[in-house]
């Protein structure tokens, strides 16, 4: 075990998986010469080469359309996008090719890449650099779609989608690249397999839903949950957009019987609304409360830092979302209902 | 004639005897994109073509004839099986571009690939793909090319390398692309070749696409089949530069244009910018000029061109110009002919048939396909499924969980 940035295991997996496979190719705007925006592929093209490290054009209708049509003869392309902002110009090549070509020519066709952006506010970088429209690639068949929340999950998914025939969504946030974590060494014991959600935290009182940054966050206030209000939560990363991991999820909610969405993108038609849907569906006899979700503001992300902050789901508003939850439930059904944990003065719920 | 900006027209290069280069085609050798000029259209006269100084055998040409010939039969009845309602969806035919279809596809090794968009039944046929497979798909039947997943628009067949038919206009730009880079990065000498129709030149895709395969060394391509509308747009109210192939000349890229509607025409240039593809990796622009017989698609009532047009199109119809051609050259004869025709209606309606018995995809493999690899949890219920009546995956039905 070794303590790395979330860069750091980016960086390592791709270089590791690239020594281990030739047919692993990297494509992107500025990763070679210049290194990649956020340096992920740092040293990578003066090792490695220009026939593995490609400069690109801008042009990602172009470049992410030639990485599909690479796959499709045998290469393992893996694609930055230099922001997740940019994919709306590729998106045509994702949505209606690499997700298609599999299914609608009956098999014949496999599209083994991977496209690695990241996404995520907080950087004042304002409307159009601040998005996180992930919930658009979630909502389509034939592609799979992760975000990981630390370094160890980061190495394992990336190598999961590399080896993977499939394509696949990989969703970084700018906020975690130099957050750190545990990560095993190179054994190939760390594929974590794509579609499984992680209990992060086990916990008795409520379910906190999330992924990414938001899951970091989380875990964050799942500790201060527990040590400032006798709150015992749950954290459920769910990793896996696409395939979403629903049994963790159901699960956790049955022994809990409340659930928080915590989520980064807008909350209308968001990853919150599949999450709140399935629990309804699978254990709404189980539930001593509605389902809440913390969401970005239904707005263009402004610039101004203050106007930036207000519009953005923060570890307060999770900390809210969780002891509101808590009191319109009336308690813990394991004490009788009677003792609202961080409400009532002394409540603490523990089943 | 590489690397260096040109564009050339159908006449240039080296002397192959008669090789039916058109004279609106020939009058034009500015490598300038000056903007004006036409789409070649309204200009193009059928010419005869003579065969003498031909390298190749008399049983190639003769099958030059047949291919073009059971293309034309082909969607002749697809058409009709369409007003039959056998097939379904959109359904867009390659009639009056038999010719381009068969020269560029002559010009192919088994090893190299095509990419192409939804009007592509004739390439898949060319390519050497069973009519009984592609009829069987039009028909959208498990014994299809795509196994009843794609339909006329998604054509694909691994084997041929035919990497199939793309419905959204551009979309396979990038992706022969893309293929083009992975046999450099293989250093294999494959070809790609790259079909599109005459108004994908405007969108977006064409100018990332060529600006890469230029800048990279690719070795794809870019085949504009010009029929000179796309829908009922002319190329003229859709392009800047009508004349197509100059286009190129942005990306330094080589181009060369000729009549589409002779096949030795195509198939000469086709031979001239595989042979570029193959041995220095480098890509072309080819833009054949044809007409499209009829609307844009099988139910297109074609309102937007006048008669005169339509008849002066079709006049130049490539398969009794062709036809005309081997007579005169005494390769066949007319009895000769009609066998041929009489052997490709034959095959036709066995394929009919075949489509008409094969079975039906079943319901249950709704799933089949729809991942590569297995990974836990993909969701594969049905809109029954949400009724509250049935477990999805591991999770246990509503109406079966009680109330708590």
């Amino acid at each position: 075990m070794a303590v790395i940035t979330f860069r750091q295991a980016l960086h390592d997996t791709l270089r590791d998986e690239m020594l281990r496979d030739e047919n692993v190719v990297l494509m992107g705007e500025e990763i070679g010469v210049f290194e990649g925006s956020y340096k992920i592929t740092a040293g990578l093209l003066q090792e490695l080469g220009e026939k593995r490290v490609r400069d690109t054009p801008i042009a990602e209708e172009g470049f992410v359309g030639a990485a599909v049509g690479a796959a499709m003869l045998g290469l393992r392309p893996v694609v930055e996008i230099m922001t997740i902002n940019f994919i709306m110009l590729a998106i045509d090549q994702i949505v209606n090719h690499a997700a298609k070509i599999h299914y609608m020519f009956g098999g014949q066709s496999k599209v083994p890449m991977v496209i690695r952006t990241p996404g995520g506010g907080g950087q004042q970088l304002a409307a159009t650099h601040s998005q996180n429209p992930e919930v658009w690639f979630a909502h389509v068949p034939g592609l799979k779609v992760v975000a990981p929340s630390t370094p160890a999950d980061a190495r394992g998914l990336l190598k999961a989608a590399i080896r993977d025939d499939d394509p696949v969504i990989f969703l970084e946030n700018l906020a975690l690249y130099n957050t750190r974590g545990e990560v095993p060494d190179d054994t190939e014991d760390d594929v974590i397999p794509l579609g499984t959600a992680d209990v992060k935290r086990e916990g008795s009182d409520i379910t906190i839903v999330a992924y990414s940054r938001m899951a970091a966050v989380a875990m964050n206030v799942a500790e201060q949950l527990a040590s400032e209000h006798g709150i015992d939560a749950e954290v459920v990363d769910i990793r896996s957009l696409r395939p979403l991991d629903r049994t963790t999820i159901v699960n956790s909610v049955k022994k809990t019987n409340r659930a928080v969405v915590f989520e980064e993108d807008w909350r209308s038609y968001g990853v919150g609304a599949e999450i709140a849907a399935t629990i309804q569906e699978y254990a709404f006899d189980y539930l001593d409360a509605p389902v809440r979700r913390i969401a970005a503001a239904e707005v263009a992300l402004p610039y101004s830092k203050v106007m930036e902050l207000s519009a953005l789901p923060t570890a307060q508003h999770l900390v809210d979302a969780v002891r509101a939850t808590l009191a319109a439930s009336g308690g813990s059904r394991r004490n009788g209902g009677l003792v609202i944990p961080g409400v009532t003065a002394g409540g603490v719920s523990r089943g | 004639m590489a690397n260096n900006g040109s564009a050339r027209s159908g006449s240039g290069g080296r002397a192959v005897a008669n090789r039916g280069a058109r004279a609106s085609a020939s009058r034009k050798r500015s490598a300038e994109p000056n903007g004006k000029g036409s789409s070649g259209v309204a200009e193009a006269v059928a010419s005869p073509t003579s065969l003498r100084g031909r390298s190749e055998s008399k049983e190639q040409l003769i099958d030059f004839y047949r291919q073009m010939v059971l293309i034309r039969r082909f969607e002749e009845k697809t058409g009709e099986m369409y007003t039959r309602a056998k097939i379904g969806g959109y359904c867009h035919l390659n009639l009056g571009e038999e010719a381009t279809i068969v020269g560029v596809s002559s010009a192919l090794e088994t090893r190299d690939y095509m990419f192409t968009n939804y009007r592509e039944h004739g390439y898949i046929l060319a390519r050497g793909v069973d009519p009984n497979r592609i009829m069987a798909e039009l028909f959208g039947k498990e014994t299809g090319v795509s196994k009843g997943r794609g339909g006329s628009m998604h054509l694909f067949d691994a084997e041929a390398r035919f990497m199939g038919g793309y419905a959204i206009v551009g979309g396979q730009l990038p992706l022969a692309t893309g293929a083009g880079l992975a046999i450099a990065h293989k250093g294999l000498d494959e070809v790609v070749v790259c079909q599109m129709g005459d108004a994908t030149t405007n969108i977006g895709a064409w100018h990332e696409s060529l600006n890469i395969a230029q800048l990279w060394n690719l070795p794809v391509i870019f085949l504009i089949v010009n029929n000179q509308f796309g829908m009922g747009t002319s190329v003229e109210k859709g392009s800047a530069v009508p004349e197509l192939y100059k286009k190129a000349c942005a990306f330094g890229m080589n181009a060369e244009r000729v009549d589409g509607n002779d096949v030795l025409a195509v198939r000469d240039a086709s031979l001239r910018a595989v042979e570029l593809a193959r041995r220095k990796r480098l890509p072309t622009v080819l833009e054949t000029v044809s007409f499209r017989h009829r609307g844009h698609s099988v139910v297109d009532p074609d309102r937007y061109r006048s008669r005169e047009l339509v008849e002066k199109g079709r006049a130049l119809d490539p398969i009794p110009h062709f036809g005309r051609a081997l007579l005169e050259a005494e390769l066949i004869d007319e009895n000769g002919l009609k066998q041929i025709d009489a052997q490709v209606d034959r095959m036709v309606e066995k394929s009919v048939a075949f489509a008409d018995e094969s079975p039906e995809p079943l319901p249950k493999d709704l799933y089949v396909f729809d991942y590569a690899t297995e990974v836990p949890n993909i969701d594969r219920s049905l809109p029954g499924d949400h009724t509250g009546l049935a477990d999805v995956g591991d999770l246990v039905a509503p109406n079966k969980q009680g109330v708590r």
